[in-house]
């Protein structure tokens, strides 16, 4: 598939899109105005940063080049929590028209403000990532992420706005009525977290709906790590084109990158978004194509301009360009997040490895929870894994060889040994928003 | 020839098997034989009910993951040496997974054995060879 610049394959001409294929070199230039205006923005405005760059014996005229960037000083989650609420805010609070936080697991909530103009952008963004995913303006479009102080629900809404399509406002829960509104309302895309909707699969299977006798096309989603075996499953289970829109609260919300429909890769919006890789144990920085955290500095945002935030996702820049032709460079797929990751008898595990170990053994993914414990000063790792209609034999080897299976399985890409525990069904807690997968019993130490 | 037999996980705690017998009781859906397999760390009720496919939906609403398999029904002389009799044939000689005693009131002379055979279609050959009268669905469940 071949874009030709900003018209889309029916020829329709999209203003907006015509940023993610504007040439590199002018590009670049767009990137370095608006990184010496934020910087210059920032250090006049956000003590924090003021106090860093002095510490470094930096001022806003040592950015020369885009590699100077290299020199700024870095910031992180834990600065939004020191500055609470306010801190890092560069406006005053009559030009910021919107406020969002985290939901503050850890302590105290993060809270991230928006001007007009940034509000701007994010809709900009966002449409642009629903453009390049094939969303248009004559889709009827249910939006079940949560809405609310959560950035998932109120951006997505604002992007589909911006498209012209019909946007159902219904948020995450109430699962029957989700898939009622689905068939009746003969919605044609959804956007969400792809764990909520895998549980809404689950639901339509047991109602006797089947996917592929409603309207629904394609559906954007984003706010948590999916694996691609995750993908194959949702497209395979329903028929519908699964598309990956990645964001952070921190920076924007949804919308800092999304993928476009060749499905390799998430496209930076870096006219707005700069990204770099780094190694998270030196921090120096790595070239295109190694593995490692992504560290993202906004270039447009006012009420609370980043420099250089490391977002704790670990990826790699791709160094090839996308087949769709656009000049924003693509991040690999998030599968792994330096938050996630849980170390146990030496071993550093991410949730991710046993999702891709259990779908390798099953074929289909099971509703799964990781349990870690300590018996007799011993870490353990036990997985639960929810025994659908489909694994149900009249066997009980049967049934003993599924643990078998996935015990080897997850074993052999952990290299550690785990217990596998079947569960009847509904016994996992279901989410309606973000999954968690992890549940930590261990004593803190 | 072939009868539907309802299977159902559960784990190893207490109540499942009442959340089992009552939802089917609610659904009007009789129980005629019920066994159970342990695995130690969980269990598999097998069930012949008269409304399978009814019931296999009504579980799985109660939460339950349960699916259908093909067994076999056939009468054995309830005499001495009945079943001896019957797997010195060579039916006797097919490879039977399990089987049970079916504990139904039947004609005098006869007890009702479930198998389940590995290759269940040779098996009803087989059987009706040996001069076994296997029951169809509607001799057993009544549909």
């Amino acid at each position: 598939m071949k874009q030709t610049y900003w018209n889309d394959l029916n020829g329709n001409f999209f203003p907006e899109m015509a940023l993610d294929f504007m040439p590199a070199e002018k590009l670049r230039e767009v990137q370095l105005q608006r990184l010496q205006a934020i910087v210059k923005l920032a250090f006049d405005k956000v003590p924090l940063f003021r106090s860093r760059m002095d510490e470094k014996g930096l001022t806003p005229h040592d950015i020369k080049t885009l590699g100077d960037i290299r020199k700024l000083p870095f910031s992180m989650k834990k600065d939004l929590r020191d500055t609470y609420p306010y801190g890092l805010f560069a406006v005053d609070m009559k030009d910021v028209v919107r406020l969002h936080a985290s939901s503050g697991t850890t302590g105290k909530p993060i809270v991230v403000g928006y001007t007009q103009q940034d509000m701007d952008v994010w809709a900009e963004v966002i449409k642009r990532g629903l453009l390049a995913t094939g969303f248009r303006r004559n889709d009827i479009v249910q939006n079940c992420y949560g809405y609310g102080l959560f950035t998932g629900g109120l951006g997505v809404h604002g992007g589909l706005e911006a498209l012209g399509a019909t946007v159902i406002p219904i948020s995450g829960g109430n699962t029957e009525r989700q898939i009622m509104v689905m068939k009746d309302f003969e919605v044609t895309a959804i956007a969400g977290t792809p764990s909520y909707f895998v549980h809404i699969i689950d639901v339509a299977e047991k109602m006797g709906i089947d996917f592929k006798d409603l309207k629904i096309k394609r559906g954007l989603f984003g706010a948590e790590p999916w694996s691609d075996g995750m993908r194959q499953y949702i497209e395979e289970k329903t028929g519908i084109k699964a598309y990956d829109v990645y964001g952070l609260s921190e920076i924007i919300g949804p919308g800092v990158g999304c993928e476009c429909e060749c499905q390799n890769g998430i496209h930076i919006f870096e006219d707005h978004f700069y990204p770099e890789i780094i190694d998270p144990e030196t921090l120096e920085p790595l070239p295109d194509g190694e593995e490692g955290e992504l560290v993202i500095t906004t270039l447009s945002k006012q009420a609370m301009p980043t420099i250089r935030y490391r977002t704790r996702d670990l990826t790699t820049i791709e160094t090839t360009q996308c087949e769709c032709g656009r000049t924003i460079r693509r991040i690999r797929r998030i599968g792994r997040r330096t938050d996630d990751m849980f170390i146990i008898r030496g071993v550093n595990i991410f949730p991710s490895q046993i999702e891709t170990a259990l779908l390798r053994a099953e074929k289909a993914l099971p509703h799964y929870q990781i349990v870690l414990d300590n018996k007799g000063n011993m870490d353990t790792l036990e997985i639960k894994v929810e025994i659908s209609r489909d694994m149900v034999s009249d066997s009980i080897g049967a049934m003993e060889n599924i643990t078998k299976r996935l015990k080897h399985s997850v074993e052999q890409i952990l290299g550690i040994s785990v217990t596998i525990t079947l569960c009847e069904p509904g016994v996992i807690p279901r989410s309606e928003g973000k999954a968690k997968r992890v549940l930590d019993n261990r004593p803190k130490t | 020839m072939k009868i539907p037999q309802i299977s159902i996980f559960v784990a190893n705690r207490p109540g499942r098997l009442q959340t089992i017998c009552k939802s089917l009781a609610d659904a009007n859906i009789n129980l005629l034989s019920l066994t159970l397999a342990d695995s130690g760390e969980f269990g598999l009720v097998r069930l012949i009910v008269s409304h399978p496919e009814k019931a296999v939906t009504v579980l799985e609403s109660s939460g339950l993951a349960a699916a259908i398999t093909d067994v076999i029904a056939c009468e054995v002389d309830a005499g001495l040496g009945g079943l001896a009799k019957l797997l010195a044939t060579p039916a006797g000689q097919l490879q039977i997974d399990y089987m049970y005693a079916y504990p139904m009131q039947h004609e005098k002379n006869y007890a009702i054995m479930i198998f389940r055979f590995k290759d269940p279609d040779t098996a009803i050959d087989a059987l009706r060879k040996a001069g076994a009268k296997v029951l169809s669905r509607k001799d057993l469940l009544g549909d």
